[in-house]
């Protein structure tokens, strides 16, 4: 079944500026349709139409990592791409990240066990980041996973908590 | 089987798994039909006059609702007290579209309210707006000449004024063994917590507002929108539950809560308000500071005299001040000593505290200047801060209520290794990179303000606590639970802590490291309270064998009462709410400091900060290897979360030493670099090994619980620590921060 949201007050009428498009994504394993204009981002789809606001905006230019989410398995800054060019895209947010059984993944037990949030507002971006960072296949070292881990802020100042939890999980904490 | 104390246990935070499911909610999170969104539209003059301001074009786009600017705004409070908040410094506070008057660039001067977000924004750009210029002025070097004491006012209070002069310094540093003279600056820096400012006004049915912001005092928002709006305090609740960072940014209301709000009540509509991060960058910062120090010793180091001068930035309407020179007295007894301290005002809004404001300001000239005065005496930096040790203050003639900043020296300066530094500048290396080893004193007030706490027992065994404070990534939920459980000898999982909503019970903003002295202690008075209450109601039980019991011959552990002469004898606490007919056991207390008692004392966290970096002697990167951070802070509740604020304050430290500063254009009269790409804070790779120690300090003034705070500590000692050992590394002293690559090549 697919199931047509659209913002809660623009009551399906056109803006003079752009027509609206219907596009298909599959989030977190379910198949969604959504109006937007072309000038939505990928962000802003998730948040303000389909109310998935674990995705944080931090800076809405590509700066900060927060919006981080998987897009086919590859980790993207969401405020950076228009929803429309997306259309049938599989999306996994922080929502999706733990299996539906209600364990959490691996990961989000790492980052609670080592404290590496304060205010967790970066924290859906770390974790998107990280578990796309793995799949990448380029981080052997904890040098490594540093810079690859580079394009996600945090400013509580986690840093040395978030690269503890990552490397517990990757390869038991190991450098390759 | 008892779990208690849970003070001292390292506890996971409470809300992790909500922050690691993406479920927590931050004040851009919440929605409701209809919800409309607002843009605001900033100033781009620096100081002037609208003269015009056109939204005929905004408002003509289907779906923009309404444009409010100063021309069109209802009629709000006009006196300049309604809209003073809990942190407004002395002055006349900045009132939102007052009138067409620019005092500062990015002003917001227009609020666009539309159906959609992207709509609004654009909107905004349609805005055209025409200004009458006037000259201003925003360099705080230029205008040294115009610098004036401060304006005592109420924030005067927890921000003293600098000392009076004690015996005669010019002499006594003319006449010193060793000299140091030197000036100390740093640049405007903003909070940036990663959250975007944002509030959402839910209009509700009745017309009340239930209103979600980002704020670190949600009483203090209450009140400010209940009066500059003319509402009753009831029909105004504002909920704060998660805050995305704030340092200090969130401690006055902001002005998204205030264009919210307006949008709200004119359109009987909700309107969710997120600033840009641009945005962000046009309200409150750390007021650039230039500081001059002379300090003079004896032969034997003995430090005798003791300059420190500071001119600092602030705003043209309010004056802004912070403790920036009262701390070389508190920590280094000379008999001599001038302490000076001025505003420079300037067309700038005003500044705000941030993480440690003032403190990890003056700091980094003492240090540095004590730094510098070690080398001239030829004694090790660590030795000569022992050789000037204060057990007492001496700059107001207090004890310490405690101070253990001795063990904080000797234990760091053994797990750090210092005794391996060659104390020759540019004698350490490591391949081609010179090492350096630097290490500073830290210390930051221990406050306590007064806070209310209600707790309640309830027939489902569970202690409800509440209090209006917020939790802004400190750990401040897990901490006042683990508190309150002890209180009561119960499981964490059987308190429920209520928090970050205006409708509980009243707390000061979060800020200044005390919250948890404040709050928490507040906390455990009223959990004193119930304990007497639920005994009472107790001994009432029929054949209560609590019946000649008084409140020390009992003891709360496992969800039960225990006589202590005979453990045998106990009811559980669900028993006794059972015989007061299920209703729950409640009280509610207001914890007020005993002022007479404290003022006896001067109260202060210590730590001291041991840093080695590298530097590439050909590029200048700099690269802090390692660092530890030891403090003495008093009882630590959670060593867990106290360890990430010190942590916190580290990577802060590395950022304001080495990297973060908001660069202005002088002629424009703007900040050029509002966004995190070009504002630079560290990045993961930026940051290495950093270790932190607590030292046993027993305070027994300051609180029943014995504790002093964290959040601030960690920026306070580091960055001198890493100025001196780039000095080491090199010999090349930069006293202005940040220290850029080029000012080592």
């Amino acid at each position: 079944m697919s199931i047509l949201y659209s913002p809660t007050s623009m009551q399906g009428h056109e803006v003079e500026e752009g027509k609206l498009h219907t596009i298909s994504l599959t989030i977190n394993g379910v198949r969604k349709e959504i109006q937007v204009l072309p000038w939505v981002s990928l962000l802003d789809a998730l948040r303000e139409y389909l109310h998935l606001t674990g995705t944080k905006k931090g800076c809405d230019h590509g700066q900060c990592g927060a919006c981080t989410v998987l897009c086919d398995g590859k980790r993207i800054n969401s405020c950076l791409t228009l929803a429309v060019m997306k259309e049938g895209s599989d999306i996994t947010t922080i929502e999706g990240i733990a299996p539906a059984d209600g364990e959490l993944h691996p990961l989000q037990k790492a980052f609670i066990e080592h404290d590496a949030f304060q205010c967790g507002y970066c924290t859906p971006g770390q974790i998107c980041s990280a578990i796309g960072m793995m799949e990448e296949g380029k981080a052997h070292t904890r040098d490594d996973v540093k810079e690859l881990m580079s394009g996600n802020l945090c400013r509580c100042g986690a840093n040395t908590n978030i690269i503890d939890a990552i490397m517990e999980v990757k390869e038991g904490g190991k450098d390759e | 089987m008892s779990t208690q104390p849970l003070i001292g246990q390292s506890v996971s935070r409470l809300e992790g798994h909500l922050k690691v499911t993406g479920k927590a909610k931050y004040a851009g999170d919440y929605t409701t039909s209809g919800l409309l969104y607002g843009y605001i539209v900033n100033s781009t003059i620096t100081k002037g006059k609208i003269t015009a301001i056109h939204t005929e074009e905004a408002k003509a786009l289907t779906g923009v609702i309404e444009v409010f600017s100063h021309e069109n705004k209802p009629s709000l409070a006009w006196l300049d007290l309604k809209y003073a908040d809990m942190d407004a410094p002395p002055g006349t506070v900045f009132k939102p579209l007052h009138d067409g008057d620019i005092l500062c660039n990015g002003q917001p001067i227009a609020l666009v309210v539309a159906e959609t977000f992207e709509l609004a924004r654009y909107a905004a750009s349609l805005v055209r707006v025409e200004y009458e210029e006037e000259h201003f002025e925003t360099n705080l070097k230029n205008n040294l000449d115009k610098a004036r004491a401060p304006k005592i006012g109420l924030a005067t209070l927890l921000k003293p004024l600098p000392p009076k002069p004690v015996g005669d310094f010019e002499k006594a540093f003319n006449q010193s063994y060793a000299q140091v003279e030197a000036e100390y600056c740093h640049g405007t820096e903003h909070h940036n917590p990663l959250e975007l400012f944002a509030t959402t006004t839910i209009y509700e049915k009745d017309g009340k507002l239930t209103i979600y912001d980002k704020t670190q005092g949600t009483v203090n928002c209450q009140v400010y929108v209940a009066n500059v709006f003319g509402l009753s305090f009831k029909d105004v609740r504002v909920i704060s539950p998660y805050v995305g960072g704030a340092f200090g940014s969130g401690l006055r209301p902001q002005y998204q809560l205030f264009f919210s709000v307006l949008a709200a009540l004119q359109l009987k509509r909700s309107v969710k308000v997120m600033l840009d991060r641009h945005q962000m960058f046009t309200f409150g910062h750390r007021p650039p500071t230039i500081q001059h120090t002379r300090f003079g010793a004896d032969k034997d180091g003995k430090v005798n005299a003791l300059n420190h001068s500071a001119f600092a930035e602030t705003s043209q309407f309010e004056d802004y001040t912070e403790v920036v020179v009262n701390w070389s007295h508190m920590l280094y007894p000379a008999e001599n000593t001038l302490m000076e301290y001025k505003l420079v005002p300037l067309d700038v809004y005003s500044p705000l505290d941030m993480r440690a404001p003032g403190g990890s300001t003056g700091i980094h000239a003492i240090e540095s200047s004590m730094d510098e005065l070690a080398y001239k005496l030829n004694i090790d930096p660590l030795e000569l801060r022992l050789i000037n040790y204060a057990d007492r203050d001496v700059s107001v003639d207090r004890p310490y209520s405690s101070k253990e900043l001795k063990e904080c020296y000797l234990q760091g300066a053994e797990k750090f290794g210092w005794a391996n530094r060659n104390p020759q500048p540019r004698s350490m290396k490591r391949g081609n990179k010179l090492v350096g080893y630097g290490m500073a004193t830290g210390i930051w007030e221990a406050n306590r303000l007064p806070a209310r706490a209600e707790v309640a027992f309830t027939k489902q065994g569970k202690l409800q606590v509440k209090s209006a404070v917020t939790d802004i990534g400190t750990g401040t939920f897990t901490v006042i639970s683990q508190i309150a459980a002890d209180e009561l000898g119960l499981l964490l999982g059987d308190v429920n802590f209520s928090y970050g909503d205006s409708k509980m019970p009243f707390a000061p903003i979060q800020g200044g490291s005390f919250t948890i002295a404040s709050v928490g202690t507040a906390v455990r008075e009223a959990c004193k309270a119930l304990r007497k209450k639920l005994l009472k109601k107790a001994q009432k039980m029929e054949g209560s064998a609590f019946a000649d019991a008084s409140i020390d011959d009992v003891v709360f552990r496992e969800g039960a009462m225990y006589r202590k002469d005979d453990p045998s004898i106990f009811v559980k606490l669900t028993t006794v709410i059972d015989a007061n007919k299920g209703r729950p056991v409640k009280t509610t207390n207001f914890a007020v400091p005993n002022v007479f008692k404290l003022k006896k004392y001067s109260r202060a966290t210590h730590s001291a900060a041991f840093v080695e970096v590298e530097v590439d002697e050909e590029l200048g990167v700099v690269n802090v290897t390692r660092a530890l951070t030891v403090v003495a802070a008093g009882r630590i509740i959670n060593p867990k979360t106290a360890r990430s604020q010190v942590l916190g304050g580290m990577v802060w430290s590395i950022s304001k030493a080495l990297r973060e500063e908001t660069i202005s254009d002088y002629n424009l009269g703007k900040y050029m670099n509002p966004n995190l790409a070009e504002y630079h804070i560290p990045v993961h790779a930026d940051i290495h090994e950093l270790d932190v120690m607590f030292v046993e300090e027993k305070e027994e003034i300051l609180n029943e619980l014995g504790i002093k705070g964290v959040g601030e500590i960690g920026l306070v000692a580091m960055p001198p620590a890493i100025a001196n050992a780039i000095y080491h590394a090199t010999g090349k002293r930069i006293n202005q921060f940040p220290i850029h690559l080029e000012a080592l090549l």
